[in-house]
């Protein structure tokens, strides 16, 4: 129950469409989505695989809960080798494709090998097709989307795709569903170009059971009521999204600003929630027109905006496109695509952000690129012959949404900035300017005011990334309760007990921001009530706990060890010039040998056989 | 007192809950395709519109029914399919206008929403109260206090 149990592998290199089992011994041991993915594909890829080669896999996968009335139970995952690290990747979306693939009968689709030429895959219940995608081969996210759905003549549809930028490989392309909600980070949508599948369209009407139906609506109910009653989840996220977090943030000093430079930003009230809220002169219409829920979620925090019509992003020809409402800031993206960059422009970050759902690219690795290129501008290493004429000072709008429109087609100084802020910064002999973590840019908190963020940062298994282990939750939010930020102490024990939860959350089918109001506690009643197997508490953290060690040797055996959970110099030794943080730099030494203690790691950070074999790995 | 579904396109945020609800109500699995309401999302106008029967007095679906298959339910004034006599000829389809009687292919019957007996399911199931079952005769108040409160304003300034 709650699982379809059915597997659907596409072979794209011979286009052999076949159907298995579950396997569901091992549904009892990772759940689903995440977790379950990442076990098929660790059995099935070599570690050594060139991540935008055939011998690559890319799964797309749903939780057990996906497709359910558990709140927010939504969402699928992507699941490959990520090229923008060489580390597994794992890219989580929510939107209405997830579920539409759920209800076509399947838990998961395996895509192997390279189709010969670009097609899309079209899945209506067991009508399984490759088809040809050459004429839409070339075309953004939104006229893949557009095409696709005139073809299959069904407005019921669900679609992921990539761009341009998927095609040609930039390096942190995202795969895009529904128009605006993306399996952003990792650059998945570089592995799905060098597959050459454009697109899956899914359409459903299978229906998803559960084991305990009235158990499960009780369990259910009572998770939406906290949800419900809960500042954030209630009130804060669906009133602001996740650009409540904006002011929080620069308040606390932990604002990464201007590619690191600072950790306070002066123009963050200009881009934060309060000022999407606020109208504007020209129409006296507000940026944020609505805000809109994934599917299933109680929540709602998703932005939906307008950029103002006398902008200077909306003159020319070619932007009707940009005219009306579409997908809107989220908290990562105005920081990156903002305080990274040192723009306060609030229009021209929601154009940023339209491109990036146009073209298909992660905002974080985008705005955090273009801010290392900033660097390297006003550093004298790069200049106007190298960028194409792009003035990339930090703060000037106008360079930032041109350097966005040619990454997202890979064109001029846009290839380079594809290629991410590790790989730019070391062809121009600036290595240490990168801010990033095993090739990833880091999100949307400066490890010197949030320390536990610095070693999230640090042992994330895809990378930099604030998604894995949220300590913020605590450190800032004071939940499930409140920790000092500027201090390391007990931030290992912290980062370790939220890695290995959002692991379980991350493999269900739910949302992690329901995190703000759930514990385990909640969460747990609800998968034992829609799945078989006894889904205590305890279970659910040894699940996560496996997860997360499975990763780890997966990145181990890929040769990313111990010597690559670390921070650039910039956040190591450099200390914050002002706000709360001054003073300060991250104490990742202090917080690093207790955290591999901790994890029953050697002091190298390799899992020991003991802990190994404690695990069932 | 005669109920109805209250819809406000203004509060709905297209989490799709009324959806699944429905289609558990009606087919005990989590199926939106099932459903007989169904969200709309009209993307650029940043609006989502939940839509189903609203029950006509006297309806066009019932009136072209050959085999009068659907029946009133006078206390509540809910159009009722009866699986039992419906023939699966879709006339009914054609005849409404809106659009919300629709065909099963599965069962080769027309579905339509009945209102749960009297307890519907979508309106429970609303996080926002985009959907609320209340007097049909009142459906307008909360849009009527509204304005009443914006023409109050304009007269006072």
């Amino acid at each position: 129950m709650a699982w379809t149990k059915k597997i659907l592998r596409i072979n794209l290199t011979s286009g052999e469409i076949t159907t298995e089992p579950l396997n569901m011994e091992w549904a009892q041991k990772y759940l689903g989505q995440r977790g379950l993915a990442t076990k098929y594909f660790t059995e099935e890829t070599d570690p050594t695989v060139d991540p935008l080669s055939p011998e690559n896999k890319l799964i797309f996968a749903t939780g057990p809960l996906t497709g359910t009335c558990a709140s927010t139970g939504g969402r699928y995952s992507v699941i490959t080798k990520g090229p923008l690290t060489g580390a597994i990747a794992c890219s989580n979306s929510g939107g209405y494709f997830g579920p539409e693939l759920k209800f076509s009968g399947y838990d998961m689709v395996i895509l192997e090998g390279k189709s010969p030429k670009p097609v899309y895959l079209s899945i209506f219940n067991d009508k399984v097709q490759l088809k040809d995608a050459s004429h839409i081969w070339g075309k953004s996210v939104w006229d893949a989307d557009a095409a696709i759905k005139a073809e299959v003549q069904d407005p019921l549809a669900h679609i992921a795709a990539i761009g341009v930028s998927g095609e040609k490989g930039v390096l942190y392309s995202c795969i895009v569903n529904n128009l605006h909600r993306a399996a952003g980070r990792s650059g998945v949508g570089a592995v799905m170009g060098s597959k050459n599948l454009k697109a899956i369209v899914a359409r459903g009407s299978n229906g998803v059971t559960v084991k305990d139906p009235q158990g499960f609506f009780a369990a259910t109910d009572a998770g939406k009521k906290v949800l419900a009653e809960n500042a954030v989840t209630g009130e804060g996220l669906p009133a602001f999204g996740t650009q409540v977090l904006m002011n929080v943030i620069n308040e606390s000093g932990a604002m990464p600003t201007r590619n690191c430079r600072d950790t306070v930003f002066e123009g963050a009230h200009d881009i934060s929630a309060e000022a999407m809220a606020e109208p504007r002169r020209s129409d006296g219409k507000a940026n944020l027109s609505t805000n809109q829920a994934c599917f299933g979620c109680t929540i709602a925090c998703g932005r939906v905006s307008t950029i103002d019509p006398t902008h200077f992003t909306l003159e020319g020809e070619g932007k009707d496109r940009y005219k009306h409402a579409s997908g809107g800031l989220e908290y990562e993206a105005a920081w990156a695509l903002g305080s990274a960059t040192g723009v306060n422009d609030l229009d021209a970050l929601t154009y940023a952000q339209f491109l990036c759902n146009e073209h298909g690219l992660d905002p974080i690795s985008l705005g955090a690129t273009i801010a290392a290129a900033m660097d390297l501008y006003e550093e004298g290493v790069i200049n106007d012959e190298i960028t194409g004429g792009l003035k990339l000072n930090f703060g000037n709008a106008e360079a930032l949404v041109k350097a966005c429109e040619l990454t997202g087609i890979a064109e001029g100084f846009g290839a380079e900035l594809g290629m991410g802020s590790k790989r730019l910064c070391e062809k121009y002999g600036r290595p240490e300017l990168s801010m990033t973590v095993k090739g990833q840019e880091f999100p949307a908190y400066d490890p010197r005011g949030i320390q536990g963020m610095g070693l999230t940062y640090a042992t994330s298994n895809r990378g930099a990334c604030h998604l894995r282990s949220y300590t913020v939750s605590s450190e800032i939010l004071g939940i499930p309760e409140k920790t000092d930020p500027l201090v390391t102490d007990g931030k290992a024990a912290l980062v370790k007990a939220f890695q290995d939860a959002t692991a379980a959350v991350d493999s269900a089918g739910i949302c992690v921001f329901t995190t703000f109001a759930w514990t385990l506690d909640d969460i747990a009643p609800q998968i034992d009530t829609a799945c078989e197997g006894g889904w205590s508490v305890d279970k659910l953290m040894e699940v996560g706990e496996r997860i997360w060690n499975m990763e780890r040797q997966y990145n181990m055996a890929a040769g990313i060890k111990g010597d690559k959970d670390t921070l650039p110099d910039r956040l190591l030794k450099e200390a914050a010039k002002a706000g709360p943080a001054q003073g300060l730099v991250a104490g990742l030494d202090k917080m690093l040998p207790e955290y591999y203690q901790l994890r029953g790691w050697s002091t190298d950070g390799t899992p020991t056989g003991e802990t190994l074999s404690r695990l069932g790995l | 007192m005669q109920l109805a579904l209250v819809i406000d396109p203004g509060k709905c945020t297209s989490c799709k809950q009324c959806e699944m609800a429905c289609a558990y109500e009606k087919e005990q699995t989590f199926n939106p395709a099932k459903s007989r309401i169904r969200i709309f999302d009209f993307h650029e106008e940043a609006r989502f519109v939940p839509y189903t029967c609203t029950q006509c007095d006297e309806a066009w679906c019932q009136q072209a029914c050959p085999v009068n298959a659907i029946t009133t339910d006078h206390a509540s004034g809910v159009k009722i399919v009866h699986d039992n006599l419906c023939v699966g000829c879709k006339v009914c389809t054609i005849a409404c206008p809106f659009g919300t009687i629709n065909y099963n292919a599965d069962t080769g019957k027309v579905i339509k929403c009945d209102l749960c007996g009297g307890d519907p399911a979508c309106a429970k199931a609303c996080p926002t109260d985009a959907i609320t079952y209340s007097d049909v005769e009142q459906s307008g108040f909360e849009k009527m206090k509204a304005w009443a409160a914006k023409t109050d304003a304009a007269a006072q300034s």
